[in-house]
């Protein structure tokens, strides 16, 4: 099978989001693979910066276009881009699993009688065939899939895949194709932020707190070492259901699931449902002053002691060295 | 109203997994099952809804016999009746999608509940599928919902904050963690659930286009490395952190 890949890009606020460099790339090694093509999409009412999409590899980018894209709705960015899948012939079509990706990608799948497969942390091409593999059962399992539809749909993890700058200052073309007749089934009418900060899912590191913080006011600690990283809070269920931090923030299954380059894990044990969402990190910190906690069996590096001892120290040393 | 909610039947989060010889299943001795996490949230907003509107709260899940005791939990805390769609072996999302549709247009359910994801194979691919198949709109990751005559307004969770999401009926609802506290069955409800009817026919799937070319355990992590028990393992950390892992 000659692959056609489509790699579906994403914006907000008019601007590509990192994920979407990631697949890109992923777009750009498969089609040199299997000696196939790829182009971009990105339903929009206006992108800034898709000619970045050059960068990493895209000779062209298509901003499939409404004025009521400019909000965020899937429905709408559905149909654009499986009518523009339909019309291209493409038989890949690559996302990043965001939230707006999870939204859309399902119905894409519908709407092109396609297979699909989601989350995938690795994407091989063997003898002719693109096989996923997915974490599943909250991580404690690894599931490799294969789809016999002509046309598939994958979503990427985000942060697991490298975006990989390719032709440093390259420029893609960017056309634009209008969507004459949107599906405005939803509509999103605004955007909540939840207050400046930034967000676990889309963090590079990440320091997370958990109930060995004894009180909310504790946090502090999390926070200062989490300002000298440039990191974002993370927190377990136990101290979000107690109130002591907003729900956005929650790692695990019953919260977000995130693959920073980092994620430092202070006062939590380490129970398989925050596990199922951040053992795809790439580094794990640990600092539990239980050295036999089930977090220690999936960190790198651990420091086995207190966390109002070593969460001081280790926030002045990184301010130390940053300085 | 006239409300469908759709639930699964899964190994409980906390069940140690092994893989069965076959590599295509788990194995299943010892694994207990329970009601996916999110669909309880989702049944409690169907109750809601109905207690508010008044109507009916049908059930479906699409699975083995042991589905209908997820059905029963779901009954026990209040649904009307069940309906066991019959499969066998796996089945894809969309395929499975196509079945629930099948039978939520048959019984003209106008608001559709489900649960953000299943905690078994963590799609979060079928409330979206449904909702394509059946021509309805959509929200997923719901963690507010109101319902106004024909109006919706919800709030979804994404990266950093929330959208308000605005749609009408009929709509597809996945539930996500936040949307409301699920109520426990008591036992009256357990007692009434025995007599409440459970239908069972076989699922109208759709084309499977998944092939699951094998389950395995990931490779073993080696145990990190413990390098001290207080702060003057600190510089050793950030040493490690910024040459071995180049990450900081
Ligand atoms: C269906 C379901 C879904 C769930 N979803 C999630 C989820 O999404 N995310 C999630 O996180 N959990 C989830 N949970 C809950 C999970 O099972 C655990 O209860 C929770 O993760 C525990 O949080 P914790 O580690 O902060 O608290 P604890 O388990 O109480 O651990 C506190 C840790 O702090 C350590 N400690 C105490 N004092 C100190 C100190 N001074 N210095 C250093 N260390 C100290 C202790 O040794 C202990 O290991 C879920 C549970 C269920 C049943
Ligand atoms: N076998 C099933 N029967 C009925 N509903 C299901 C089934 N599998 C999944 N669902 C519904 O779809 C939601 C999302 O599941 P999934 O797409 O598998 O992650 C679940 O929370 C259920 O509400």
């Amino acid at each position: 099978m000659s692959l056609k890949i489509l790699a579906v890009l994403e914006q907000r606020d008019s601007k590509l989001k990192k994920s979407s460099f990631e697949v890109i790339s992923k777009a750009a090694e498969l089609a040199s693979l299997s000696g196939g093509s790829f182009e971009a999409v990105v339903a929009a009412s206006s992108v800034e910066d898709a000619a970045k999409a050059g960068e990493y590899g895209a000779a062209k980018v298509t901003v499939l276009s409404n004025a009521a894209f400019a909000l965020p709705c899937s429905s709408g960015y559905a149909k654009a881009v499986a009518d523009y899948a339909k019309a291209s012939g493409a038989n890949v079509l690559l996302l990043s699993n965001t939230a707006m990706g999870k939204d859309i990608a399902p119905r894409i799948a519908v709407k092109l009688d396609a297979g699909i497969m989601v989350d995938a942390v690795a994407l091989g091409y063997e003898g002719g065939d693109l096989i996923a593999t997915r974490p599943v059962f909250a991580g404690k399992a690894l599931q490799e899939v294969k789809l016999t539809s002509e046309v598939k749909v994958i979503t990427l993890r985000p942060n697991v895949f490298k975006a990989k700058v390719s032709s440093p200052g390259a420029s893609a073309e960017v056309l634009s194709s209008a969507v004459d007749s949107p599906d405005l089934k939803e509509r999103v009418t605004e955007i909540k932020k939840s207050e400046g900060k930034l967000d676990v899912a889309e963090a590079d590191i990440i320091v997370s707190g958990g109930r060995g913080l004894k009180e909310a006011g504790n946090f502090n600690l999390v926070e200062d070492l989490a300002d000298a990283l440039g990191a974002a809070v993370g927190a377990s269920r136990a101290v979000v259901d107690a109130g002591w931090r907003p729900h956005g923030e929650q790692v695990g299954q019953t919260g977000k699931t995130v693959s920073p380059s980092l994620y430092v894990a202070c006062g939590i044990s380490g129970a398989i449902q925050h596990l199922a969402g951040m053992s795809s990190s790439k580094y794990i910190v640990a600092i539990n002053k239980d050295k036999d906690a089930p977090i220690f069996q999936v960190a790198d590096y651990g420091i086995a002691g207190d966390v109002f001892e070593v969460l001081p120290a280790l926030t002045a040393e990184i301010k130390k060295i940053k300085s | 109203m006239n409300i469908a909610v759709c639930v699964s039947h899964v190994p409980d989060t906390t069940t140690k997994i092994r893989i069965a010889a076959d590599k295509q299943n788990i194995e299943q001795q010892g694994v207990s099952y329970i009601l996916n996490p999110y669909d309880e949230f989702a049944i409690e907003e169907a109750l809601k809804l109905k207690e508010k509107n008044g109507g009916e709260v049908v059930v479906i899940s699409a699975g083995g016999e042991t589905s209908k005791e997820t059905i029963r939990k779901a009954l026990a805390m209040g649904a009307d009746r069940g309906v066991l769609l019959k499969t066998n072996g796996f089945v894809d999302s969309i395929s499975l999608a196509k079945a629930l549709a099948e039978e939520i247009k048959s019984n003209g359910s106008e608001i559709v509940l489900m649960g953000k994801q299943s905690i078994d194979y963590d799609n979060s691919i079928t409330a979206q599928a449904a909702a394509e198949i059946l021509g309805y709109g959509c929200v997923t990751v719901c963690v507010d919902l109101k319902i106004d005559g024909t109006k919706v307004i919800a709030e979804r969770e994404i990266e950093g904050g929330r959208e308000v999401v605005e749609t009408s009926l009929p709509v597809v609802i996945s539930a996500q963690k936040g949307l409301n506290n699920p109520r426990y069955p008591a036992i009256k409800g357990i007692m009434e659930a025995k007599r409440k009817p459970i239908a069972e026919k076989d699922a109208a799937l759709g084309k499977v286009h998944t092939v699951l070319s094998e389950l395995k355990l990931p490779s073993a992590k080696n145990p990190g490395r413990i390098i001290g028990t207080d702060s003057s393992a600190v510089p050793e950390l950030v040493r490690l952190l910024r040459e071995e892992a180049k990450v900081i």
